[in-house]
């Protein structure tokens, strides 16, 4: 695989000016998610609007590139969004970087940029670090 | 870029006369594997060995009456004499002690088993102590833990110096009158660094303590001899020497071995059973039971006859330049932090290392993508890395059989890594 289908400059540009990682003061919920082997910590944050749909998410928190470009794309991804609507998103998500959803434009047209993770399936050491954000958003929505 | 090494160890590294005995370097000239403290490639003399015992000797050993069961058997009892030749277990006649030759499924069950048979010849109570380093592999450390909080003795650490040196004065003050037990590893597998092993044995057996050596990442790279580490057990495994996955040895002083309990116990362990008791078989069938890997005992006396081809002096001293070169070169990269002594000659095989704030998992990961392969992590020690303020690091081991393209082309994959992250 070359390294430039994963490690490209829209992926590299998440972790050198990150939109989202930033702490909320008014979150209706914060989740804390681990990957104890990897050491990637993350602390997500989600504001709901008065319609019940997710009016900003945001994450603080380290690891490796493919953790923290991925919460940050998914941070984008949830901005209007019923908790529904991004549980569902976050169980494709999943089927995406573990291989059973190859469908690219099913991803694209509903993952938007975090489609460019599928290649993460290609790399099952790195799928924990891909999905931390993602797994630690369904069990706060799920909660 | 400045090295320590002369015109004609460059030389010697540059020139590789032992890839195209292991048919997986041979087929893939392309990679570059740099993970040998995990595991070590085989060379095809092993896989030869292994393929010649099934096709010609298979048979399940020790019991069969007839040839091939006796072949196979052989083959286990040569294996056990050679492995016991290749580590110095002579008795005073200068002949190998088999019998201190335990086969296991790797390092972690050798010292397992000991962890659980312990008490056979030293019983621990609430006050006594456990003695081990900060710089253990989990293998050499968890089962200790165990053991300790099952009988309320405390396990109490090695830690080394800002030399990353366990010195005489630590060794003095952590082995005491309530020590019973010394476990530590010979050679590190993160920082590298050679634990002196003699002088843990001989402070240990001051104070009628037993002395546990992991020789996991010694035994493949150095010229190992108990007797001059004087240490009571020594564990190790046959994968990291070129042998197969599988197979591991417990060494062990005779006498201590007569002394232990049985570890797993079924066919082929015993002398006689009745419904209600049952006689063991003299060490080491003793810890041995069920059919033994004897392919694999096979194949690892062949490792060992092919490391004694090379020299384990020849072997030693290769990697010494090879590990140096690695070191220098790191150091060489700004961006790099080499995690470990300053002096090169004192990583033995491995080198860790950092690459300024860039994960290690994305470190390893990229270089991946360019064929080369290297360990990032915890390495399974993960107290270690805490107590050195790291969360995880990479890792980069050699064996004889790399070269110095091989570290080359790590720190060309390394710039890479850095251009991706920051631009040129």
């Amino acid at each position: 695989m070359d390294v430039s289908s994963l490690y490209n400059e829209q992926f590299m540009d998440h972790i050198t000016h990150p939109d989202y990682k930033y702490p909320l003061d008014d979150a209706t919920y914060e989740h804390d998610g681990i990957n104890p082997s990897c050491g990637d910590e993350l602390h997500l944050f989600v504001r709901l609007g008065d319609d019940g749909r997710i009016e900003e998410s945001s994450y603080t928190g380290h690891g490796c590139a493919v953790s923290m470009a991925s919460a940050d794309m998914m941070s984008d991804l949830m901005v209007g969004k019923t908790p529904q609507e991004a549980i569902a998103l976050c169980e494709l998500f999943k089927n995406m970087v573990t291989g059973s959803e190859k469908d690219t434009e099913l991803l694209e047209d509903e993952l938007d940029e975090a489609a460019l993770l599928k290649d993460v399936s290609h790399m099952p050491a790195r799928v924990k670090c891909a999905e931390l954000a993602w797994r630690t958003l369904h069990e706060m929505l799920q909660a | 870029m400045a090295t320590m090494l002369s015109q004609d160890e460059l030389l010697r590294i540059d020139t590789n006369p032992h890839k195209a005995d292991f048919p997986l370097l041979a087929q893939n000239p392309e990679l570059v594997f740099l993970d040998s403290a995990a595991t070590a490639q085989r060379p095809l003399a092993v896989l030869d060995a292994q393929r010649h015992f099934y096709e010609t000797m298979n048979a399940n050993p020790l019991r069969g009456l007839y040839r091939l069961s006796v072949e196979a058997t052989q083959g286990i009892d040569n294996a056990r004499s050679h492995i016991a030749r290749f580590i110095g277990a002579l008795d005073e006649n200068g002949n190998p002690q088999s019998s201190s030759i335990v086969f296991t499924r790797n390092a972690s069950e050798a010292l397992n088993l000991l962890a659980q048979t312990i008490d056979g010849i030293v019983h621990l109570n609430p006050g006594d102590e456990v003695a081990i380093s900060i710089m253990e592999h989990h293998s050499n450390l968890i089962p200790w833990q165990r053991l300790c909080g099952a009988t309320g003795a405390k396990l109490v650490y090695f830690r080394p110096n800002n030399n990353y040196e366990i010195t005489q004065q630590e060794i003095e003050e952590k082995i005491g009158a309530r020590t019973k037990i010394v476990s530590v590893t010979h050679v590190s597998n993160v920082l590298g660094v050679q634990n002196d092993i003699r002088a843990i044995a001989e402070r240990a057996h001051q104070v009628g303590a037993l002395c546990i050596a992991d020789g996991a990442q010694s035994v493949p790279h150095l010229p190992v001899d108990v007797r001059s580490l004087d240490c009571d057990f020594l564990a190790f495994s046959a994968h990291k020497l070129g042998g197969p996955m599988g197979i591991g040895v417990l060494w062990g002083r005779p006498e201590l071995l007569d002394a232990l309990p049985p570890f797993l116990v079924g066919g082929e362990m015993i002398d006689s059973v009745t419904e209600t008791d049952a006689v063991w078989s003299p060490s080491p069938q003793k810890f041995e039971a069920g059919t033994q890997d004897a392919a694999g005992a096979f194949a690892t006396d062949a490792a060992l006859s092919y490391l004694e081809g090379l020299g384990m002096d020849v072997v030693e001293e290769r990697e010494r330049l090879l590990s140096m070169y690695l070191c220098e070169q790191l150091r060489g990269l700004d961006y790099v932090t080499v995690i470990g002594p300053d002096d090169p000659s004192r990583h033995v095989g491995s080198v860790a290392f950092d690459v300024a704030n860039i994960h290690p998992h994305d470190v390893a990961s990229i270089l991946d993508m360019s064929n080369v392969c290297i360990r990032a992590g915890h390495h399974c020690a993960q107290p270690l890395l805490t107590y050195l303020g790291w969360h995880s690091t990479c890792r980069a081991s050699v064996a004889f059989y790399n070269d110095k393209t091989d570290i080359d082309r790590l720190v060309d994959g390394l710039n890479s890594v850095w251009r991706i992250f920051n631009g040129r």
